[in-house]
């Protein structure tokens, strides 16, 4: 295999990565604060992505699109907790899982019913398309490479909020003990509708950032999803450094898996039958990531030991 | 009698009644719906026994369900096409026996439910519940990307498998030999909650430091009870592969393992014949709702919201009120 396909593939793996942790942050904030798990995240996701393909299509601007996207989100966050949400935090995990699940399916019919079953398309801005040379004469597509440079923008900006500025501390405090803040003057409903909303925005602006590279359509949130979850298991529930860790682990054993392992098998087995058996296990390449952390610590790399 | 057993036996009459009337007046499409129904209750009781009695919240039993069906699919494709699943080690020919697929699903579906639980157990709460989710949509990506099988596409059987003594290819009779499988499992789960193991299984639930300090291991409990769990839902998954003639991926997917707790939850959890009073309601509100409206997801969901937030206990605790069988 040879160097700058190997350096493209890193770079796919770290832009896959970044989106992943969008999406995982939200969701481990989510539970870490309320302690709730919270499988309508993908649903947010696609909203953002279907606010930006809607208002870009109609405005002709990617920017006012992302702003959309966000602010679509964040909406839809903040009135799914305000209505649903904020019922189900003293309820168990079955109630939570089976009215998250409900609020799937009537945020996917929802959509289908608006936008159609079709999928739309959200245009690379001008600006962001095309390749760049890279130094060592690797092509990449711009486009991917400012989806790393804003996902790591997000994930500093997200560090600092929670390190450094006032909510950040009601946040983490909320996470040790949220009768004490409650106690202290906080106003802990409106710091969980805020936490929930943030959350929903950062996967609204995931959705949004990917529906560029790829079509927008109803189911489209719960795959990404699913691997928030796988990411959130190898990071360690709560801790948005896990979640960080996890999403570039997952994101470059993903794309690098898909090309080394029909690689690796095609040393001893035929070409057909390598790219069969070697996709077929790639496909399972991070679950077998997510069983090997759980053997070596089954509470995450930065979860709380039980 | 208690109102919880005048519920079943009132349920237990119409599964035998409709469709014997459907039979009688010729309506072979509501068998088809009834079979439909008995299949998908059948992996929701399976379910239950994790769920219900031993209160793990598994979100990957399609992994189970799909694992029943693509062995049911496989041999049956071997055997029509008259092609060995395997020359090497040893032969193995396809089949188009049902006891025979029906005993190889329930030891793959307990062989992938055994390793499954061997992992996940050793977390619980929030941790489980992605966990299984999680793998079970590992093996939905496997089926997709194994080309030898379809890979997307699936596989289609011709020809519904045989039971000796059986035609399957009548829907009564089809539908009688489903039901009969649904009432084994049923009595062997009556008579499991009411045993040592089923009795220990809920203590490790409720309490599971008790049930460590009288010399019981939680872990070992649950994974037996997780294992008997996917055996289960594995024979169901090979029973709908005959019922459709057909396996695809769709068989693995997560939605599939959000319906089987929402039949579990409509009915009632940990009552005996809460998954069966679901699975029944649910597949008449998909077939109602779904002629009604193209959205009816929409109705179910706000449905599904309704009775987590108000109706405790499902329909036959809103009936039977707050007396259980067994907890």
């Amino acid at each position: 295999m040879d160097l700058i396909l190997l350096a493209e593939q890193i770079l796919n793996g770290l832009q896959f990565g970044i989106m992943l942790f969008l999406m995982a942050a939200g969701l481990t904030l989510i539970f870490g604060v309320m302690g709730l798990i919270n499988l309508a995240h993908g649903s947010l996701y696609m909203i953002g992505a279907f606010c930006a393909a809607a208002v870009a299509g109609w405005t002709g601007s990617f920017t006012l699109g992302l702003i959309a996207a966000l602010a679509g989100a964040a909406a839809a966050g903040a009135l799914i907790e305000l209505v649903v949400i904020r019922r189900l935090y003293d309820k168990d995990h079955l109630d939570q899982v089976l009215a998250t699940f409900a609020l799937i399916l009537i945020a996917s019919e929802g959509t289908r019913w608006v936008f159609g079953s079709f999928p739309l398309f959200l245009d690379i801005p001008e600006a962001l398309s095309g390749p760049v040379m890279l130094p060592g004469g690797i092509q990449y597509p711009l486009y991917r490479l400012a989806l790393i440079g804003a996902g790591l923008g997000v994930a500093a900006g997200l560090f600092l909020l929670i390190a450094r500025t006032r909510i950040g501390i009601q946040i983490r405090a909320g996470e040790n003990d949220r009768e004490m803040i409650a106690a202290l003057g906080v106003d802990i409903d409106r710091l969980y509708t805020f936490v929930f909303a943030l959350g929903a925005a950062l996967a609204g602006l995931a959705g949004a950032l990917v529906g560029a590279i790829q079509s927008v359509q109803v189911g489209m949130g719960e795959p990404v999803l699913i691997l928030a979850f796988v990411v959130i298991v190898i990071g360690g529930i709560g801790s948005i450094k896990g979640a960080l860790v996890g999403a570039l682990l997952v994101g470059l054993t993903d794309t690098l898996g898909k090309i080394a392992l029909p690689g690796l098998f095609g040393l001893f087995l035929d070409p057909a039958q390598a790219t069969q058996v070697g996709s077929a296990l790639a496909s399972m390449a991070i679950y077998v990531l997510m069983a090997m952390v759980l053997i070596w610590r089954p509470t995450g790399l930065y979860g709380v030991r039980a | 009698m208690s109102r919880e057993s005048v519920i079943n036996w009132i349920v237990l009459a119409g599964l035998v009644a409709v469709p014997l009337w459907a039979h009688l007046s010729d309506e072979p499409f509501t068998i088809t719906l009834a079979t439909r129904a008995v299949i998908l209750a059948l992996a929701a009781v399976g379910l239950n026994i994790a769920l219900g009695i031993g209160g793990l919240v598994s979100l990957g039993h399609a992994a189970f369900f799909g694992i029943g069906g693509y062995t049911m699919g496989i041999l049956a494709h071997h055997a029509q096409t008259y092609t060995p699943v395997m020359e090497w080690p040893l032969l193995i020919e396809g089949t188009k026996s049902m006891p025979v697929i029906w005993g190889l699903s329930i030891l793959f579906s307990a062989l992938a439910a055994f390793l499954i639980g061997l992992l996940s157990l050793r977390t619980s709460g929030v941790y489980f519940i992605m966990i299984t989710l999680a793998f079970g949509q590992m093996f939905y990506y496997f089926a997709i990307s194994w080309a030898e099988y379809g890979g997307e596409d699936g596989l289609s059987i011709y020809v519904r498998n045989g039971f000796p003594g059986v035609n399957t290819l009548v829907p009564i009779q089809f539908y009688g030999l489903c039901l009969v499988a649904l009432l084994i499992v049923l009595g062997f789960n009556a008579a499991l909650a009411r045993a040592p193991f089923g009795l220990a299984l809920g203590a490790a639930r409720q309490v599971p430091a008790r049930v460590r300090a009288v010399g019981l291991d939680p872990y070992r409990l649950q994974l037996l009870a997780f294992t008997l769990s996917g055996a289960i839902t594995g024979l169901a998954g090979a029973l709908f592969a005959d019922l459709n003639r057909f396996v695809s991926p769709t068989m693995f997917s997560w939605q599939l393992s959000g319906e089987l707790i929402v039949f579990i939850i409509i009915g009632g959890v940990a009552r005996l014949f809460g998954p069966v009073i679901g699975a029944v309601l649910f597949v008449v509100l998909e077939h109602w709702l779904g002629g009604l409206s193209d959205y009816w997801h929409i109705y179910l969901g706000l449905m599904l919201l309704g009775i987590v937030l108000f109706g405790r206990g499902g329909v036959i605790g809103m009936v039977a009120g707050r007396e259980r069988s067994h907890d």
